[in-house]
């Protein structure tokens, strides 16, 4: 039995090429191409007033310059804003190339063609773009003071503002629950920017085809389908002349969710204008300046509870800078509004979020996508409750706990989908039970007062979270299994190393009973399929991995039906085994798939040995019936969508142990624990890769990461250099365990996983540093010289 | 305006391979564009991420820090050439193995610097390894599993008798 392979931690089949050098990622495309460079703003806030080219047309292998004037039709209009909401009252977005104003430092200008990189970055060193220099809105307090206008017709900066109200038991109002309670506390959160970051950085490579007039684009994307329809728009091409892919994609972590990017229309329309190839790929300055970040949050807190700690009423304030567009409407403050509440109940709650304007990168969502600062919200909540009553901050979190019994379990609030937020599983005492034990909770002050008397300060801590995971709408699955036995799975969204080309080929192979190494994978390719919403959200493997399930199933019985006949046998009398149909207890009794793919198709060329064989399982045709019967199609393939009602709910909690040193404030983390509960596992050794890669991003959030801006909005920290990603040196060992509530929302029972391991790390290493200091901490990143600040203003 | 070029010659992976490049063009853009060995991976050209890393005659370099010109009549080695007689190497199969990747666009400049530190440490201690892979960055896999790599790869080069 080689097709039982759900769940098993089964060896990724990209890895063959990748560890090889034999990867295809964008810059490794296209060695006959023109290259693209960008003249882009070095100002936050201005107004061009001239553009001279001239010192540049001398350049050797320049092609072509460009700016906003020699954009035709709808390429001269503003970007499209992706997600509008009713809240957003005031949403803007940049153009392509800028008109008249630049709005943040690194907003592209003009785009130049050249021969080569080098050649295309000479002559955009020698175009002068003349600035009148317009006051810049850098900090978002700065901004809702409105003294500086970022858009002239925005006013106060505010771009939206949304307020969402879930009455108490007895219908009281959050104001009148924290008012009534018989303790309040009330204080100031603030979460730095940080940003994706993926290693490799954004790139598009557009191939025209004149004699076809079709043009086919590769994006290092995170949404083939959705950048393809922007193009065809933009560029005002059939769909069907447009194809996108994605090829092996260097991370993602929501940066390339965003779309279309400038370059992504620009770079085709400069391919077909200019009749060659082109292609352009994003330098790290560039990533840093132009590419989307995230996270940067201040939030207030008022909170009323009960001697036990129950939280009785909730209400928080969120300023959101989302920088100087809102492409991606205003997903990330909603998120973290939403998903603030983690696995408790809180009584009453009142949440209220202004996202407004500066002069810097646009915010989009980053893994996690705005439940890191909700759940440091929330989480710094709980540990203020418990030291304000003098309890243990996990019997506390217990107190508040939505019990196993109460799913599905209604937040009362509406999700980033529109849908309401409504949790499908979950078990969170057991869940914490089980991190209590991992970390050894009960036994730390003993282990505490031991390093305190070496000297040594430690302290503990923990965090909740509930991530909504596999929003809708839908994503679709293809599967066909071709004479030869092989089975070729599509889908349409895109991957950037979550091994989906592995998970998707377990779930087909365990599906159909092929042996894996028959099954092929494609995603991301709008050749191979058309309809997909992109990879974010921890939503592939629930979504496409669901809708590669059921059309699994489709095709599964099919071939039954199509072999029923040909072994004279009832279909449900039928299994599938290592890629043969046969009787249930009789093997001798038993076809091929492959065969079965010969069978279906009517029309039986003799290509190959398997077509030639089929002939002696073809009954005799029937004359009064059509070769392929009414409702039938040829061949063995079969496609299928899911698409749930609502997100399901994964869950997990953390805790860490940290150290500090009296002496240098340096911190470093001791410890660090997970319990998970993701579903049903489909592959064990890729969930946990994928929380471990998320724990190190999220204590690089935790630690080092932060977009320095200045007053003049110039981002000082704009390389790895000064922006500081964590090295192996930085990133603790992550101990994992996990608990498995399977979602009744899908077939397959799985929660995503992609986000998980990013989302509570910050609380819980405040929470950590909060406990061996004594220091309330309210701020992240924290850094050593942030902590001996904290210290002298003790 | 036309630049001066100037004929360079590199075995890169034991053939010698010939370009004509200026004398600004990056060792990394050379053996990728010039050269079409695309393996070598560019995270940010300003020798922080590793990469980039390749062996020049022997020794990590990040190629990104390198023009090709000084690497004219100098052996090369990238990831394109780690493999021996179409048998991925031992460090190449570990990170298969420990699931030592993910996107993979780090994995290049992983594995030359492993190779090179494996070849002088054969069995190097916890801290040894985490060392030898402390200058390369990775944003997707959090390292634990690059880690259990470095120890997984010394047991199959020392199962296959050294380097
Ligand atoms: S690309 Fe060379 S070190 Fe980053
Ligand atoms: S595997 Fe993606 S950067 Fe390392």
């Amino acid at each position: 039995m080689t097709t039982k392979l759900f769940g098993e931690p089964v060896r990724r089949r990209e890895d063959a090429r990748l560890i090889t050098g034999q990867g295809r990622y964008l810059d490794d495309l296209g060695a006959g191409a023109l290259a693209a460079a960008f003249v882009r703003s070095p100002h936050a806030h201005a107004r061009i007033v001239d553009i001279d080219v001239s010192a540049a047309l001398d350049v050797e292998g320049l092609v072509a310059i460009y700016t906003w004037e020699d954009l035709p039709g709808a390429l001269a209009e503003p970007l499209p804003l992706l997600i509008p909401h009713p809240a957003l009252t005031h949403g803007r977005t940049a153009y392509p190339l800028a008109r008249e104003i630049v709005r943040h430092v690194g907003e592209p200008v003009v785009m130049v063609v050249a021969r080569d990189r080098y050649l295309a970055e000479d002559a955009c060193a020698l175009i002068r773009v003349d600035y009148e220099i317009l006051k810049p809105v850098v900090g978002v307090e700065e901004a809702v003071r409105g003294v500086h206008l970022v858009h002239e017709d925005v006013p106060g900066n505010v771009g939206a503002h949304l307020v969402q109200e879930v009455p108490g038991p007895a219908g009281q109002t959050a104001w009148e629950a924290i008012d009534a309670a018989p303790h309040r506390l009330e204080f100031r959160l603030d979460v730095e920017r940080s940003a994706s970051m993926p290693l490799e950085g954004k790139g598009v490579y557009a191939r025209w085809d004149a004699d076809d007039e079709s043009l086919r684009v590769y994006s290092s994307t995170q949404t083939s389908t959705s950048v393809r329809m922007a193009i065809a728009a933009k560029l005002g091409l059939p769909l069907p002349k447009v194809e996108v892919i994605a090829p092996d994609v260097g991370g993602g972590f929501g940066v390339k969710i965003m779309h279309p990017w400038p370059e992504e229309v620009l770079v085709p329309w400069a391919a077909r204008q200019l009749n060659h190839e082109v292609k352009w790929t994003e330098d790290r300055r560039e990533h840093f300046v132009s590419s989307s970040h995230e996270r940067g949050q201040v939030q207030h807190v008022r909170v009323g509870f009960d001697d036990d700690g129950r939280v009785l009423g909730l209400e928080v304030e969120i300023l959101h800078d989302h920088g100087a567009y809102t492409p991606y409407g205003i997903i990330v403050p909603i998120i973290t509004s939403t998903q603030l509440l983690g696995p408790y109940k809180v009584g009453a709650y009142r949440v209220e979020f202004s996202s407004v304007y500066t002069n810097t990168v646009q915010v989009t969502p980053y893994r996690g996508a705005g439940r890191p600062q909700g759940v440091f919200c929330m989480e710094r909540t709980m540990d203020k409750i418990a030291a304000y009553l003098g309890k243990d901050r996990t019997e506390v979190r217990a107190a508040n706990f939505i019990q196993p019994d109460e799913f599905p379990y209604d937040q009362g609030l509406t999700f980033q989908d529109g849908r309401p937020l409504i949790y499908d599983s979950g078990d969170y005492p057991e869940a914490l039970r089980m991190l209590k034990e991992l970390i050894g909770w009960d036994s730390f002050p003993e282990e505490k007062a031991r390093a305190a008397a070496e000297g040594r300060r430690i302290g503990i801590g923990v965090g909740c979270y509930v991530e909504g995971t596999g929003v809708g709408p839908y994503e679709g699955g293809h599967v066909q299994i071709t004479s030869d036995g092989r089975v070729h799975v599509s889908t349409g969204l895109t991957s950037q190393g979550q091994g989906h080309e592995t998970v998707f080929a377990q779930i087909a192979a365990t599906e159909l009973g092929v042996p894996i190494e028959k099954v092929s994978v494609v995603t991301g390719d709008t050749r191979r399929f058309g309809y997909a919403v992109g990879t974010f959200a921890s939503r592939a493997a629930v979504m496409s991995g669901n809708a590669i399930a059921l059309a699994c199933r489709k095709v599964r019985e099919k071939a039954l039906r199509i072999a029923a006949e040909a072994l004279e046998a009832d279909p449900r009398d039928l299994e599938i085994t290592d890629g043969m149909v046969h009787v249930s207890g009789v093997p001798s009794a038993s076809i091929p798939l492959a065969t079965v793919a010969v069978l279906s198709n009517p029309l039986r060329y003799a290509f190959d040995e398997e077509a030639r064989r089929a002939t002696q399982f073809a009954g005799p045709a029937s004359d009064d019936r059509p070769p392929v019967a009414e409702g039938e199609e040829p061949g063995l393939e079969g496609r299928d969508y899911y698409s749930p009602i609502r997100s399901t709910f994964a869950a997990g909690m953390h805790a860490a142990i940290v150290e500090t040193d009296p002496d240098t404030a340096e911190i470093k983390i001791l410890r660090y624990a997970v319990v998970h509960d993701c579903g049903r596992l489909i592959n064990p050794m890729i969930v946990e890769g994928q929380i471990h890669g998320g724990v190190a991003q999220g204590v690089g959030g935790a630690l080092y990461e932060k977009m320095v801006y200045d007053e003049h909005g110039q981002l000082l920290n704009a390389s790895f250099m000064d922006f500081l990603m964590p090295y192996a040196t930085e990133v603790p060992r992550v101990e994992t365990a996990h608990l498995e509530t399977p979602s009744p929302l899908n077939p397959l029972g799985i929660k995503g996983a992609g986000e998980a391991g990013v989302i509570p790390v910050s609380a819980v290493v405040a929470s950590a540093i909060e406990d061996a200091e004594g220091i309330p901490i309210d701020r992240m990143p924290i850094s050593p010289s942030d902590l001996h600040a904290l210290r002298q203003a003790r | 305006m036309n630049e001066t070029r100037h004929h360079v010659t590199l075995t890169v992976n034991g053939v010698v391979r010939e370009a004509t490049v200026p004398g600004r063009r990056l060792l990394s853009d050379c053996l990728r564009h010039d050269l079409g060995l695309t393996g070598t991976h560019v995270g940010c050209e300003h020798g922080v991420c590793g990469a980039c890393t390749v062996l020049l005659d022997g020794e990590p370099v990040r190629s990104c820090l390198t023009l090709a010109v000084t690497a004219d009549g100098h052996e090369i080695t990238t990831v394109e050439g780690l493999a021996r007689d179409g048998e991925p190497s031992p460090v190449q199969r570990a990170f298969a193995e420990c699931h030592a990747l993910q996107c993979g666009f780090c994995t290049p400049g992983f594995l030359c610097t492993l190779t090179a530190f494996l070849r002088d440490n054969p069995a190097p201690t916890e801290e040894e390894a985490l060392e030898a892979v402390a200058g390369n960055l990775c944003r997707c896999t959090g390292y634990q599993n690059i880690l259990k790599a470095v120890h997984r790869a010394a047991e199959l080069q020392a199962e296959e008798g050294g380097a």
